[in-house]
């Protein structure tokens, strides 16, 4: 068996940035999310949108070549690409409701079984920070979730049904965290791949859901 | 034609009363009315309402939160009630703590669409965000196309302060790249609309009326930035 590792978030990023496919339009959560922009495969155009109205930005922008009318969603510096257009925040959220966007990546506090997920509000603090996950969360074709596979003090983060409240209802179709990577099925989480040296029996011992084990289980992929 | 410029950004807003509400928009540190706001902080007006992305930032910058942190907000209508981070604490989020300030938590997409069927006459829209969750909650549920909806209702201002890059004497405005964003939404959604503008304000007839983004019977009066206002 391999050493045991638990997987950078970098390594996660590109992994979920492995199944974007060609021509893709993409919505980047701020935080750990934008580091699947990072992630490089010359054979596919890849659109990136961004709740402020901009699609079809580029990577960030260096020291010295920002333009200070050009931010993404987490209000870093980017560059424009050819065919980049801007648009008033209604007309971005319409393409978010209206289903223009293939894949939107976020992070989360808890993913439920069921597809379920928490991401905008802890009970002990008050008030919440929505921005756009709910209308991305319901409105992209997809909804992918990067994030640890248990708190700071080991809780657990994949569950049999969220604790906190949710953002959308079922609607999580596949997951990163640092133990591996797992899509969520009508019976529930499937692990399809785990990160070097980690059992299913181990992984298991760190989720409170009860994981489906893929028949063609693979160890983590870190390039495609 | 109707003078729609202003000399000083303090002139455009001193008859703002108390009590009202303000749009006011930005993302992300641009496309922010800093200057208008700045002046409204020295106008002091009280017990206004506002609507925005968020509630301020932990950044030094001039931006709602500088009236929320003045005392001058009794409310605000936001997307972010919570900083996205706990190690963010802002005016507002000591003040939220201490029930000194009321808010309602919109999000963001519908907090754009309430702003947009305001502007347009529409009495309301249907829509899948926030189904199943606790926003959702007392609202009216209605299902199209075997898909569950709430209803949400427009959400109006008193005052719109924008931020544009160009404008004419005619008050048709243009914005530039993601500046735009609430802008021209809380342009057309404000029964009175003020802008702060960037570029020199030019003659009517210099703008390409093709060009336009908001149009200018939206708006009532037009303030130049002054070199030594606020840019960022």
């Amino acid at each position: 068996m391999a050493e045991k590792v638990k997987l950078e978030r970098q390594a996660m990023c590109d992994r979920l940035a492995m199944e974007f496919q060609d021509g893709w339009i993409v919505n980047l959560g701020v935080g750990m999310p934008t580091l699947c922009s990072n992630y490089e495969d010359s054979s596919r155009e890849i659109i990136n949108h961004a709740e402020n109205g901009v699609v079809g930005y580029g990577p960030l922008a260096k020291a010295g070549e920002e333009d200070r009318h050009l931010v993404n969603a987490g209000g870093q510096k980017v560059t424009s690409l050819p065919g980049m257009a801007c648009v008033h925040h209604a007309d971005s959220f319409m393409m978010i409701r209206g289903g223009m966007i293939d894949v939107t990546v976020m992070g989360a506090y808890e993913v439920a079984e069921n597809g379920d997920f928490a991401n905008w509000r802890i009970p002990s603090r008050k008030g919440g920070g929505i921005g756009g996950a709910m209308d991305l969360a319901a409105g992209a074709k997809r909804v992918f979730i990067a994030m640890e596979h248990t708190t700071r003090d080991g809780g657990h983060k994949l569950l049999n049904k969220c604790t906190l409240p949710i953002t959308a209802p079922g609607v999580v179709k596949m997951l990163v965290t640092d133990l591996g990577l797992f899509e969520i099925t009508p019976e529930g989480f499937k692990l399809v791949e785990h990160a070097p040296g980690w059992s299913p029996e181990e992984i298991q011992e760190q989720t409170e859901a009860k994981l489906i084990i893929a028949d063609d289980l693979k160890e983590f992929r870190f390039k495609a | 034609m109707k003078n729609k410029i202003f000399e000083t950004m303090d002139a455009a807003v001193a008859d703002i009363p108390d009590g009202v509400t303000i749009l006011s928009p930005g993302f992300s540190g641009v496309g922010v009315p800093r200057n208008l706001l700045a002046a409204l902080n020295r106008q002091g007006a009280k017990g206004l309402t506002g609507v925005s992305n968020n509630a301020g930032t932990v950044d030094e910058n001039v931006d709602i939160g500088t009236l929320v942190e003045a005392g001058q907000m009794k409310k605000m209508i936001c997307a972010f009630t919570a900083s996205t981070h706990p190690s963010q604490v802002t005016a507002f989020t000591r003040m939220y703590n201490d029930d000194e300030i009321d808010a309602e938590l919109v999000p963001q997409g519908t907090l754009a669409e309430r702003l947009r069927c305001a502007a347009a006459g529409i009495g309301g829209f249907y829509t899948p965000t926030s189904v199943g969750t606790e926003l959702a909650e007392g609202k009216e549920h209605r299902e199209f196309n075997g898909r569950m909806h709430v209803l949400e209702l427009p959400l109006p201002g008193d005052y719109g302060l924008i931020r544009a890059w160009k404008a004419d004497t005619a008050g048709n405005l243009v914005f530039r790249l993601t500046q735009r964003n609430f802008n021209p939404l809380m342009a057309m959604a404000a029964t009175v609309t003020i802008v702060e503008v960037e570029e020199e304000i030019v003659e009517a007839g210099e703008l390409d009326p093709d060009l336009i983004h908001v149009a200018g019977i939206y708006v009532d009066r037009l303030v130049r930035i002054p070199e030594d206002g606020i840019w960022v």
